[in-house]
């Protein structure tokens, strides 16, 4: 096992690097100017010294290797600095958005919390309804209650989240009057408080929207695979065993059955987890969350090429981070599988 | 001669696409998902002749207007009939989605096959698979959208330029599932008997591969194929939704969505009747891919 997972963080390490050549590369073949928002006036000679004060004067393989020793480096050793108030950073330079012109690290952890708030929210739901709903399901095959469940996880499961979050709009703050206890608000405040009880009130109610669209979206996908995984383990001979020996129905399915459908569960979370931050860009679009996918758009449509590969190579490494977990996991909880 | 033998035999030999059908039967969602399914083809297709409207006509003394009999879905803010554009839209919709579904099973069988049946490929097949699953599919779909559409659309033309992008990148990021699975079951089919007795007369592998072992893995690619069409109509949409797609004058279901946003508390049925569409859509096609599952799935038919 352990051989298995540092032979899988190996190979994940020259992928990462991979994977941030690629998107390097695809950025560097944009059309697009970094300069074509400033003003005409600027003579040509300051506009080629401004591009050279942003480091585009450089080939771009020296200035993907700049970059890949910022991220790697840098920034931990500014994180670092700031943690535990030494200076080892002292002096060096960060990456550096081109449209704002400030650290690309620090818009991000200014958006960060408000993605995490609310897709983690939506996620954490999705799961706490996903799991009950599969194991009924699963027990009561065929059942009402199991053909209402198999219905509503198809329609979460088929229906994309601008949809959902569309109609949601529609129901709750169009055709709701402004005036009822109802209705919601369909635009995210970012700049809310939470320091009373009215305040965290409207807070609560500025989430319900969007934190409903995203736990409908997991809810049905996670209930899908509970489902399955609970009716291919009712049908073992263990729990024809747990029964003969006189167990309780309930001891039988939440205690043996449940453990075990677990595991694939466990695993298929672990995999949608890096979802809540890729995913989440049109939940954040839709709702006009200011987080990190609404940031990715932004700086997608500025030509802003620092905080696009930055944001994106940390998409991928999340992805290959909990893919690898996921791995790891499933053989940790599953001693039938053995990897070498 | 020939009469005297179909008498002899009353009923003729039973293809095995008639057991599917059969067993396709039984499953009510994939049966209403097909009826559905081919309802839209049919607006989309003949829906120019049953309503002749021009989804491109601006008629700004007739803007925002609501339901009648003249624009049976009402009218947007330049006055074109929302009706015309849905049928107009769900043409680019569907063609978007088809597209990039054959495109995207043509790779991953492809890099499937290659994989599963040369051992030398497999490896490095794998490896590339395993990348693509890693990329984070979303923004590399925007940032492909967003860096080519310039140029593509300055050589083809803005409808045909887009078309072209969206339905490479909606394949380039989407074939892994499909290459995977067919991989799987190439290597199992592989090591069947009808295989080695074709390789012992001395088969040539390129035959072997079109002749043996394409029809057996057929199944799971269709089923892949079906499930492939709802992905790539999501993403096209998704696309669209946030203003990435087609321009406005080619409408696709995700951009009269994106279009309808501004004036939703105005007029929230401008947005209701394209996610209509488009949920019906998707629905019906994983539906029909929940029903060939079970159909294809030898263990199941029959019983």
């Amino acid at each position: 096992m352990l051989t298995f997972a540092i032979r899988r963080i190996l190979t994940a390490i020259p992928t990462l690097i991979f994977i941030s050549l690629v998107l390097f590369l695809v950025l560097e073949a944009a059309p697009g100017d970094p300069l074509a928002d400033m003003p005409l006036t600027i003579p040509p000679e300051v506009r080629e010294k401004i591009r050279l004060a942003m480091g585009l004067g450089e080939p771009w393989y020296v200035r993907y290797v700049l970059w890949l020793n910022n991220f790697f480096v840098t920034e931990p050793l500014y994180w670092f600095d700031r943690t535990f108030d030494t200076a080892f950073a002292e002096g060096r330079q960060r990456i550096l958005s081109y449209q704002t012109r400030s650290p690309v690290f620090d818009t991000i952890a200014e958006r960060l919390p408000q993605t995490l708030l609310v897709v983690g929210s939506g996620m954490l739901i999705g799961i706490l309804i996903a799991l009950p709903i599969g194991v009924i399901s699963a027990y009561r095959q065929y059942s009402w209650f199991d053909q209402l469940g198999t219905f509503i996880s198809m329609i979460g499961f088929s229906i994309p989240t601008f949809v959902t979050g569309v109609v949601l709009i529609v129901i709750f703050a169009v055709w709701i009057p402004n005036s009822s206890p109802f209705w919601l608000p369909t635009i995210f405040d970012t700049s809310l408080k939470v320091t009373d009880w009215d305040s965290f009130v409207t807070q609560i109610r500025q989430m319900i929207l969007p934190v409903t669209v995203l736990a409908l979206y997991y809810a049905a996908q996670i209930s899908r695979y509970m489902r399955s995984a609970m009716l291919d383990n009712l049908g073992q001979d263990y729990v024809r065993t747990a029964r003969a020996k006189g167990m309780t129905e309930s001891v039988v399915v939440l205690i043996h059955v449940l453990r075990n459908s677990m595991i694939p569960v466990v695993t298929v979370i672990t995999l949608l987890i890096p979802g809540v931050f890729t995913g989440a860009i049109i939940t954040e679009t839709i709702f006009k969350v200011n987080g990190i996918g609404q940031q990715l758009l932004l700086s997608l449509q500025g030509n802003d090429a620092p905080m696009v590969l930055t944001i994106t190579f940390i998409f991928a490494v999340l992805i290959v981070t909990f893919n690898l977990i996921a791995d790891v996991l499933y053989g940790l909880l599953d001693p039938r599988i053995r990897y070498d | 001669m020939t009469d005297a033998t179909a008498t002899r035999r009353p009923r003729a030999p039973r293809n095995q696409w008639w057991d599917v059908w059969d067993q396709f039967k039984t499953h009510k969602g994939a049966l209403f998902g097909s009826v559905v399914f081919v309802l839209t083809l049919a607006l989309v297709l003949f829906g120019p002749w049953l309503w002749d409207a021009d989804p491109r006509l601006t008629n700004i003394r007739a803007r925002n207007q609501g339901m009648s009999w003249a624009h049976p879905f009402g009218t947007d803010q330049l006055g074109r009939d929302i009706f015309a554009r849905i049928i107009a839209g769900g043409k680019t919709t569907l063609a978007v989605g088809m597209a990039a579904m054959v495109l995207s099973m043509i790779l991953g069988t492809l890099v499937g096959v290659l994989s599963g049946f040369f051992k030398r490929l497999d490896g490095p097949l794998m490896r590339l698979t395993d990348l693509f699953l890693a990329l984070p599919l979303l923004p590399l779909l925007l940032l492909m959208v967003m860096l080519f559409r310039e140029p593509l659309v300055l050589s083809f033309g803005p409808e045909t330029g887009i078309f072209l992008l969206i339905v490479t990148a909606i394949a380039i990021t989407s074939w892994m599932n499909t290459a995977r699975i067919v991989r799987g079951e190439v290597l199992s089919i592989k090591e069947r008997e009808f295989v080695l007795a074709a390789r012992s007369i001395g088969t040539p592998p390129r035959r072997i591969i079109t002749r043996h072992i394409l029809p057996s893995i057929l199944s799971p690619i269709m089923v892949s194929a079906t499930l492939g069409i709802a992905n790539a109509v999501i993403t096209e949409s998704a696309l669209s939704f946030l203003g990435l797609g087609f321009p406005p004058d080619f409408p696709t279901w995700g951009r009269l969505l994106q279009d309808g946003m501004p004036y939703i508390n105005l007029y929230p049925s401008r947005v209701l009747w394209p996610a209509l569409a488009l949920s019906a859509l998707v629905l019906s096609v994983n539906y029909i891919g929940d029903g060939l599952r079970d159909a294809l799935d030898p263990r199941i038919r029959g019983r």
